[in-house]
């Protein structure tokens, strides 16, 4: 398996708060990665770190065998990077359906003008990209029947689907998923689970996600990250994670460390 | 009439009054695409409608181009000069306290007057009418074609930037960035280009509001104050609804208008600020704003 993510010796400073400390990982092409850890760990600055919004102030992160260190966020989301927030984060004004384009619109080619008239190739692309997320986004998470209400009076669950589909129209190499089933009951959690693993299963997308409900984590990962204080402490298969010391500690404090080993 | 009360002339003052409104919906509409697109007050607007009638005038007039290469001269011309500022002064400023960047457009807006003054003087030039003159009569009741054909223009600008935000890619691409830029960044827009490109239009809004003030007026460094008056339309229909900013135009210019109609030209001045301080005490947000408004 070729690493189509990977993340060097990376390290993050808040002021005199060490954030990430030469944090290094591999993400496997067609994998799910999950990094977990204890609450302050630096899973999201290390998400953010990924995705552009921080500007680590050691390291690289290589994607598809190329150093993005330097890049803007938007230029690493055209890459191939899409990734969904904590919170949910939907354009609460618009529709359903408005959410999700906008995923796909970053990779059509007109521009300002031309899409302003909104004639000849624009329309064309426009018709192009409605079609492709019917067909692969709306149709296969299921949300046909909300496509044209609008996200705000949509319950919870339901909107971390939509935020879901218009990561998947931007047809990502890589989808990074923050706390996906945050939030969720046993249901959503289910539906939410198999959604990721059809993603990765069917389209061949890779997966990293962060995420707390070890059940779900431990049952579709085939690689876990644990952090903890900023640092990589284990990786490794769910067993192996599961089983590690260090783990044991980091999530139930030493005496229960020495009681396990 | 029996009261002796002279309704056609209250009709013609209130008509006459909402036509002029348009124009003060189309200024509006700049401050309120600032503020929508970039979270910015831009108190230096009325220096693009007065750089915009300059601009007018001198490809127009002084270099004798026709109206129509001519406007599109300016309004390139205006463009350029709305991004440039953009880049070198807000974008440097983003994430600094409100009354920094506040502070900054104010002296911005002094700094295009000291330059129009230095280049142009300070004297007033006559600019050429581009709107039909010919008065439209209905009854007994006479408005000014200007009045009406201003109306018009603002209308079909206003409109066009309602379709261009509501369906084109751009324009949903900059309301996603003007509503949550971080997960705009995260989709691949480039939050950076849609700012310069909410200043662009600003810009170019509040060049065609200036062509159109300056012909039915005159040209004068002055020509910029006509927004402040504007700024009291934008705060009563809250600093980030096209929707306010078209009714409250549309309110202040009738009160305006039947102020200056009953109680003379100097209380006219006066009446929309009194107004917009009632409506104010009553509705801090504004008439259509959100309530979380931050408030100067």
């Amino acid at each position: 398996m070729s690493p189509l993510l990977e993340v060097a010796e990376l390290g993050l400073s808040f002021g005199g708060i060490r954030a990430l400390n030469r944090v290094s990982f591999t993400a496997n092409k067609g994998e799910i990665t999950a990094v977990i850890g204890p609450n302050g760990a630096g899973k999201t600055s290390l998400f953010n770190s990924i995705s552009g919004f921080y500007k680590p102030s050691s390291g690289q992160v290589i994607f598809d065998g190329n150093d993005i260190s330097k890049l803007p966020a938007h230029k690493r989301a055209g890459l191939g990077l899409a990734r969904t927030f904590q919170n949910v984060a939907l354009f609460r004004g618009m529709s359903v359906l408005d959410n999700i384009k906008l995923g796909g619109h970053g990779r059509l080619k007109s521009n300002a003008l031309s899409a302003m008239w909104y004639i000849g190739a624009a329309r064309a692309e426009e018709m192009g990209l409605r079609r492709e997320i019917e067909r692969e986004v709306i149709d296969f998470l299921e949300i046909d029947h909300i496509r044209n209400l609008s996200v705000a009076g949509l319950p919870y669950g339901l909107q971390k689907r939509v935020e879901l589909a218009r990561a998947l129209a931007m047809q990502p190499k890589l989808l990074m998923l923050d706390e996906p089933v945050a939030g969720m009951n046993r249901e959503e959690t289910e539906d939410m689970a198999r959604f990721i693993l059809d993603i990765q299963e069917e389209r061949g997308i890779t997966v990293l996600l962060i995420e707390h409900d070890m059940g779900m984590v431990m049952d579709i990962s085939s690689k876990v990250v644990v952090l903890n204080f900023g640092e990589v402490i284990a990786r490794g298969t769910p067993d192996e994670v599961r089983a590690h010391p260090e783990v044991i500690r980091a999530y139930l404090g030493g005496n229960a460390a020495k009681a396990a080993a | 009439m029996s009261a002796g009360f002279d309704w056609t002339a209250l009709a013609e003052f209130a008509l006459i009054g909402l036509f002029s409104g348009g124009l003060m919906a189309l200024i509006a509409l700049g401050f309120v695409l600032i503020y929508k697109g970039t979270g910015v007050i831009n108190f230096a607007m009325g220096e693009f409608m007065m750089l915009g009638a300059y601009f007018f005038y001198t490809a127009n007039v002084m270099w004798n181009l026709a109206v129509l290469p001519a406007l599109l001269l300016t309004l390139a011309a205006v463009a350029l000069v709305a991004a440039l500022i953009e880049r070198s002064i807000l974008r440097p400023l983003s994430g600094q306290p409100v009354i920094a960047v506040l502070m900054a457009t104010i002296g911005l807006g002094s700094a295009l007057h000291g330059v129009v003054d230095a280049v142009w003087g300070g004297k007033n030039y006559e600019m050429p009418q581009l709107l039909p003159r010919k008065p439209f009569i209905l009854g007994d009741i006479l408005i000014p074609g200007q009045v009406v054909w201003s109306f018009v223009l603002a209308a079909l600008i206003i409109a066009g930037f309602t379709l261009y935000f509501r369906y084109s890619r751009t324009g949903i691409a900059m309301r996603a960035a003007a509503s949550d830029p971080v997960t705009a960044y995260v989709l691949g827009i480039d939050v950076r280009r849609t700012q310069r490109l909410t200043w662009m239009f600003a810009g170019i809004v509040g060049a065609v509001a200036g062509i159109v003030v300056g012909a039915m007026t005159s040209l004068s460094p002055a020509l910029g104050g006509a927004a402040l008056g504007v700024l009291a339309v934008i705060i009563l229909g809250g600093l980030d609804s096209i929707a306010g900013a078209i009714v409250a135009g549309l309110i202040i210019g009738v009160i305006e208008s039947l102020t200056a109609g009953y109680l003379g030209g100097k209380v006219r001045d006066i009446v929309p600020y009194v107004t917009v301080l009632a409506i104010l005490m009553i509705r801090p947000y504004g008439l259509f704003g959100t309530r979380q408004i931050e408030r100067l």
